[in-house]
């Protein structure tokens, strides 16, 4: 899918046709072409985009190279997009308007670390019992494992407290509300994935 | 960044009000097809937020029960707000006031 990398910037909401809509604002791009693989040289299509600048000190030679390959400067983000529609050249820079025709669009990002968390959090368990009637410490609780001594283990895949958040999560069909080309802004209904400041990947 | 997005922000010439200011304001509601424009007239408990996420706090007597209400800055119903006393309250968020009946619900006005 051809697509760019973004930036959350922030939440806020706006009034549209009468509704307070609540809506984030992303900065997608501006976003470099810095290789374009090809089945002959690489063994698959694809287009690999940079964004956001990085100091040269941070990087090593290796990626210096690259980067000197497609004539710019380093990037801290790079993404490889297949099945990208638009002719692109090395050294391209693509910015917001690349989306100007689009309403709806995929937005992926890392969603917020929650830490180590209980199974009402985690799974959306409901806890053990009521919360009255003598009842004691059991409110958040798992319940039951498994039967007894058949089959005498707890299943694969059991739902366990752990880790969470910090996982890969995409949101489908997101509305385009307004692109501001000046400043590379991106505004769209609702919530997307990732503290302020994380890399989102867009795509059409 | 995000001051850049302020910049399409609703511009509206309200008259500048605080907590403690008495005000009508005057917004549109929709009935069915209808439109019409209704008043409420309270007292400014408290001001939230900034940009285009400002809200205000209006709170009013109906007979005995309090009703509060409110309002986004930025909302295209309001269409206009009066300011009807300037009260003296030493608080930016006067919820006090809730507690508060008869005469000592009273604010005193400022001396200009």
């Amino acid at each position: 899918m051809e697509g760019l990398i973004g930036k959350k910037i922030g939440m806020t909401s706006l009034f549209e046709e009468g509704k307070n809509v609540p809506c984030t604002v992303i900065q997608a791009g501006p976003c470099v072409i810095t290789q374009i693989k090809t089945r002959k040289k690489d063994g698959y299509d694809a287009v690999q985009l940079g964004f956001d600048e990085k100091k040269e000190k941070h990087c090593t030679k290796a990626e210096l190279g690259h980067f000197k390959n497609a004539n710019t400067t380093p990037k801290r983000k790079l993404v490889e997009f297949t099945k990208f529609q638009t002719e692109v050249n090395l050294g391209d820079i693509l910015n917001v308007e690349f989306f100007k025709n689009d309403t709806w669009l995929d937005v992926r990002g890392i969603s917020k670390g929650k830490g180590f968390q209980g199974v009402v959090k985690r799974h959306g368990f409901h806890g053990v019992g009521d919360q009255t009637h003598g009842q004691h410490n059991r409110n958040r609780a798992p319940g039951s494992l498994g039967a007894s001594s058949n089959p005498s283990r707890v299943f694969k895949g059991m739902r366990m407290a752990g880790r969470t958040g910090g996982n890969q999560v995409m949101m489908i069909n997101i509305r385009v509300m307004k692109i501001i080309p000046d400043n590379n802004l991106l505004i769209v209904k609702g919530s997307v994935p990732g503290p302020k400041g994380s890399f989102l990947i867009i795509t059409k | 960044m995000k001051i850049v997005e302020k910049e399409f922000a609703v511009e509206n010439d309200f008259p500048e009000f605080k907590a403690g200011d008495t005000i009508t304001v005057h917004y549109k509601i929709i009935e069915g097809n209808k439109e019409r424009i209704q008043q409420f007239r309270g007292v400014v408990l408290q001001r939230k937020g900034s940009g285009t996420t400002e809200t205000f706090a209006v709170r009013k007597m109906s007979g005995n029960i309090g009703v509060e209400r409110i309002f986004p800055t930025a909302s295209p119903f309001i269409q206009k707000i009066e300011i009807n006393k300037r009260g003296k309250v030493r608080r930016a968020r006067i919820f006090y006031l809730r507690k508060l009946t008869g005469k000592k619900a009273r604010i005193r006005e400022k001396k200009f």
